[in-house]
């Protein structure tokens, strides 16, 4: 057993840039010899994602549009995948959306369509690509789901809001879909992650004050970095963590535990 | 610190991908550059890396013209 992901495919979904934990993830797997498969969506990100993919210093990654919005979408882009690259091992779910002015605050003023918006890019969208994934037998050697979830699924934390509840609901199919897959020899686990200056976290009003708090809070008494998120995905892609399915991992430095 | 404004250009230009030639001080990010929300917390957090500063959401807000850019990070310095 190793960390090693050689001879294997893996697939990255919400790439967005540079500071993306997506983009993290895609270098931890690459360095650990994993083919990648990047999905995006939007033009506007795709020439940001192929980029950073031809950046790697390997030239068989594909990267192809992705909108997780539309079921036609994820099933094309999927069936793509399985033309080009047959089988793959592991998938990084790493998508997330609401509207900027629901992360600011009361989250009582969460609008409907506000409300379901969050919870269809942010949470449904891991189920949908699961059902597709296992329709179309992608990962019949058995395989390793990773989504990124936070803080405030657990707990409510100002100005997360809506993308709290989107969070929770993230969390719970994580034990759902892990509760279906495991006879399959797939896991499905997510990566609590502190925060991070990503794009998403910097649409979140104050980001820069829990940012702070974590510095001064947290038992490691610092922000933790995209690549140790990274790494502890290539942990859950990799046979090392194969007894561990279901679980959120928190990479936050230990923030999670501390009270006052 | 002229270096300031040139810094900040070169940012722009490679961040929203338009010509050199359009960003002038006046230019409005949005309105003019055609920058959406995303592009905008891009060109922030850019420019939080270039400059070394952290700017607040409410000073991100009053960005409105490149030449707001060039006069706050120079008064931050």
């Amino acid at each position: 057993m190793s960390f090693s992901l050689e001879g294997r495919t893996y697939v990255i979904m919400g790439v967005a840039n540079k500071r993306s934990i997506a983009w993290a993830i895609a270098q931890s797997l690459s360095n650990a010899g994993a083919r990648l498969v990047f999905t995006y969506a939007g033009e506007r990100l795709g020439e940001n994602v192929r980029k950073l993919a031809d950046s790697l210093d390997r030239d068989d990654s594909l990267v192809l549009p992705c909108d997780i919005s539309e079921d036609s979408a994820i099933d094309e882009a999927f069936k793509t995948i399985k033309e080009e690259v047959g089988v793959i091992h592991g998938l990084a779910h790493c998508i997330a959306f609401a509207k900027s002015e629901e992360l600011e605050g009361e989250y009582m003023n969460t609008t409907r369509e506000g409300f379901l918006l969050a919870q269809n890019i942010s949470a449904y969208s891991l189920t949908a690509v699961a059902k597709v994934v296992k329709e179309l037998d992608l990962m019949k050697e058995g395989g390793s789901f990773v989504t990124l979830t936070y803080l405030g699924g657990e707990r409510a934390i100002k100005n997360y809001n809506v993308m709290g509840v989107a969070k929770a609901s993230l969390d719970a199919s994580v034990r759902y879909l892990a509760s279906d897959l495991g006879q399959y020899n797939i896991r499905v686990n997510a990566i609590s992650a502190g925060p991070l200056r990503t794009l998403s976290a910097k649409g979140i009003a104050g980001f820069n004050s829990i940012l702070k708090e974590m510095e001064d809070k947290s038992p490691l008494r610092r922000p933790v970095t995209q690549e140790e998120i990274g790494d502890t995905a290539l942990f859950l892609m990799s046979d090392l963590s194969r007894g561990i399915t279901a679980e959120i991992i928190h990479v936050d430095g230990g923030y999670n535990t501390v009270g006052m | 610190m002229a270096d300031v404004e040139e810094r900040v250009k070169g940012i722009v230009v490679e961040r929203l991908g338009v010509e050199e030639t359009e960003v002038t001080r006046e230019a409005r990010f949005k309105e003019d550059l055609g920058a959406d929300s995303l592009d905008v917390v891009e060109l922030v957090m850019e420019l939080e890396d270039e400059f070394d500063l952290e700017i607040s959401d409410e000073d991100a807000e009053k960005i409105v013209t490149v030449a707001d850019v060039v006069d706050y990070i120079q008064a931050q310095q």
